[in-house]
């Protein structure tokens, strides 16, 4: 199935899921409201008129019912607010059961009666909330970015610099220029004609290195390379430099697949410590900008230390740096 | 050195602080002889701009003599000796934005472009003392400050103009000249302002430099008003007077060819209700904007008018008057200023004395009593229209 049937087979189904839950909610609506109403009339149906706690116990239920009533109209989460209809139902159901045992004769038949409605109700309840809980999960997958689960993670960024494209390229295929602008390489040796040694910090300290070699290029328009042999973050790239309209400037495009080490956990664990792979790619093509248009990475008091500046906040005040803080550098 | 810092909602304070350094290559260190206090600080003293912390040096309109230069910085265009008028705007001089000369959308000189750009959608150039949002920069409001694209930004001053006189080339003059310049006058329009404070006298008179054939202020400080009307504009007391049935009578039913909101985020309402609505809604973060005067102008301009926005938004708004915007042909036209644009031509004009900066100046006290000069223009205290700090 194409992506887009999927979309729309999701919201079919999605769409259904809201109908049903409106359905019981509107069924919710006219229990609450005749339980408050008229409770000695749904007693005296009940057939437990005949004891004074269900006086107090039933508007409690009706209470409830506009509980369920108002989630089921209001949220679109209905899977959550059919669970809880559900759980309502083995309330009830509970209840009628205790009546049920205490009660003989025409009392005990009514409520037999109302316990068989309270059944099927269930049933229905049930059917939705399952189904409402399928469809959430279903109707969610296609918009999960490829970055949570595991297996390569795909990155692309563009940006536009004003300068020509043999520039542009020339600045790139001299990959020692490479650590001064993307954040996480250290240093890139050349060992050949197309191959070069890379190493790179990793989180938590650590460091990785693999061997690369590029694998196609035209000068001035485009390389791509890849990592060889037994890398620990396998990796590939490939960056385009396209002529911009305006006849001066390139556009820089950037495509970059690598396995991050843990997998689907190794991401979220880099992710909630700051690390966040998209951010820093576009980050990486801000400070290729601003090295090939003004000289060098830009710094300011609050965010002093260049590219090695791995979160956003929190930062430094923006006031002027001591003699030790700058000695230390990005360290301190 | 000495700096004034924000120290939390509604609170600044002059603590020591370390002697800036040279950071980057083309970084200048400027001893400063002169800065000022500006309505947009207000902005960032009572928390309404986000990423601010504590500590941060404030000020972004400042002056003085540059006494260290890193190596990259072009001896062509500055040197260890000059005495230069810093724009507010860091711009790098080499990017889209700066060759089409809109040097406050400058695409380099933004450390935090990546925050900018969630909050914005693109990124903005840094400026000093404004935010990290805008860069994380110390700003001008202390004895030292660093200026990074020191050979891009700064203007030399090589005639003996008092600082007075220059001072504002930093921001509010080049603003307020860049909101008459939006609204494209011609000499038979009327222009209306919003907001009397120092923008918006420089807005006035700018307008009438440009050629308009009468420039209203509106504001609700009686000695604002006065301020314009000794300056020969005419005023409206939006406390007074429903500026609606004024302005209406002022131009003859047409309504203000061209309006000016020199106000922004935080603008009060005559209307006690309106005023309630936003202010509520802004206290609760649900918006960050109280736009009356934007509203107000939208409403108020002619079909086909020019509405031109100075005055500083920074998020979100409710209830702008889309259907008079559009079913009006209204052209809506805004920007950070791109001082380094107006800082030639405006000196010229200063020296040929069109314009007389100094005008507008009420207060001018010692850098260590910067909290005080906070005090008194937050709170409209002692006529204070604009403060000026010596270091």
């Amino acid at each position: 199935m194409t992506q887009l049937a999927t979309r729309e087979a999701a919201k079919a189904r999605q769409d259904d899921v809201q109908r049903r839950g409106r359905r019981l909610g509107w069924v919710s609506l006219g229990l609450g409201v005749a339980q408050l109403a008229a409770p000695d009339t749904v007693r005296r149906i009940s057939g437990v008129d005949d004891s004074p706690t269900t006086r107090a116990v039933v508007p409690l239920v009706g209470a409830r019912e506009l509980v369920h009533a108002a989630g089921l109209l209001t949220s679109r989460r209905k899977s959550v607010w059919a669970w809880t209809r559900v759980v309502g139902d083995a309330m009830d159901l509970a209840s009628l059961g205790v009546a049920i045992a205490h009660r003989s004769g025409r009392r005990r038949r009514r409520l037999v009666a109302v316990t068989g409605a309270v059944v099927g109700i269930t049933v229905v309840d049930l059917l939705t909330a399952v189904r409402a809980t399928r469809a959430q999960k279903i109707g969610s997958a296609p918009t999960v970015r490829g970055s949570r689960e595991g297996g390569p993670m795909e990155l692309t960024a563009t940006t536009t610099i004003r300068k020509p494209p043999p520039k542009v390229y020339a600045f790139w295929r001299d990959l020692g220029n490479l650590p001064t602008f993307m954040a996480h390489l250290e240093e890139i040796r050349t060992t050949g004609d197309r191959t070069s040694h890379w190493s790179a910090s990793a989180p938590f300290g650590t460091n990785v290195e693999w061997d690369a070699e590029i694998v196609d290029e035209a000068p001035g328009e485009k390389i791509a390379w890849r990592s060889t042999g037994n890398a620990d973050v396998p990796n590939a790239g490939t960056v385009r430099f396209v002529p911009a309209p305006d006849g001066l400037s390139t556009e820089v495009h950037v495509v970059l697949s690598y396995d991050i080490p843990g997998g689907a956990v190794g991401k979220a664990v880099a992710k909630y410590f700051g690390e966040e792979p998209h951010q820093q790619l576009d980050d990486d093509l801000r400070r290729l900008k601003q090295v090939l248009e003004t000289g060098q990475v830009v710094r300011s008091d609050g965010a002093p230390w260049g590219k090695r500046a791995r979160k956003e906040f929190p930062q430094r005040p923006a006031q002027p740096l001591s003699d030790s803080e700058l000695a230390k550098g990005a360290d301190a | 050195m000495r700096a004034n810092t924000w120290a939390g909602r509604n609170k600044v304070k002059v603590r020591d602080v370390p002697d800036p350094k040279i950071l980057n290559e083309r970084d200048a260190i400027v001893r400063i002889t002169s800065t000022a206090i500006c309505g947009s600080d207000l902005h960032l003293l009572d928390g309404y701009v986000p990423t601010m912390q504590d500590g941060d040096v404030m000020g972004h309109e400042f002056m003085g003599e540059v006494i260290e230069v890193g190596p990259g910085v072009d001896p062509g265009r500055l040197r260890i000796g000059d005495r230069v008028v810093v724009p507010f705007p860091i711009a790098c001089g080499a990017c889209g934005a700066c060759a089409a000369e809109l040097y406050s959308c400058c695409e380099n000189s933004n450390p935090n472009a990546g925050i900018a750009e969630k909050m914005f959608g693109h990124p903005v150039a840094g400026i000093f003392g404004y935010s990290h949002l805008t860069g994380g920069f110390a700003g001008g409001q202390a004895q030292y400050a660093r200026v990074p694209f020191a050979d891009v930004g700064p203007l030399k001053i090589e005639s003996d103009l008092t600082d007075e006189q220059v001072l504002f080339l930093s921001d509010i003059l080049p603003t307020g000249y860049m909101g008459a310049e939006m609204c494209d006058i011609q000499s038979t329009d009327v222009v209306a302002v919003w907001g009397a404070g120092p923008v918006g006298q420089f807005a006035m008179d700018s307008a009438r430099a440009l050629g308009a054939a009468k420039v209203i202020a509106i504001d609700k400080e009686p000695y604002r008003l006065q301020m314009a009307e000794r300056a020969g504009h005419t005023p409206v007391n939006f406390e007074e007077v429903d500026v609606r049935s004024r302005l209406l009578e002022l131009t003859g039913g047409r309504g203000p060819d061209k309006c000016i909101d020199a106000v922004g985020m935080e603008s009060s309402h005559g209307s006690a209700h309106v005023h309630a609505y936003d202010r509520i809604k802004q206290a609760v973060r649900s918006e960050t904007e109280r736009p009356h005067a934007l509203r107000q102008a939208i409403l108020s301009c002619r079909s086909g008018g020019i509405v031109s926005v100075i005055g500083v938004y920074g998020g979100f708004l409710d209830k702008f008057p889309a259907g008079a915007w559009m079913n009006r042909a209204l052209t809506l036209r805004t920007g950070q200023c791109h001082v380094q644009r107006y800082m030639k031509p405006l000196l010229q004009r200063i020296e040929r004395g069109e314009i007389d900066p100094t005008r507008v100046i009420t207060h001018t006290l010692p850098l260590d009593q910067a909290e005080r000069g906070f005090e008194i223009f937050k709170n409209k205290q002692d006529n204070c229209e604009k403060v000026v700090l010596k270091p």
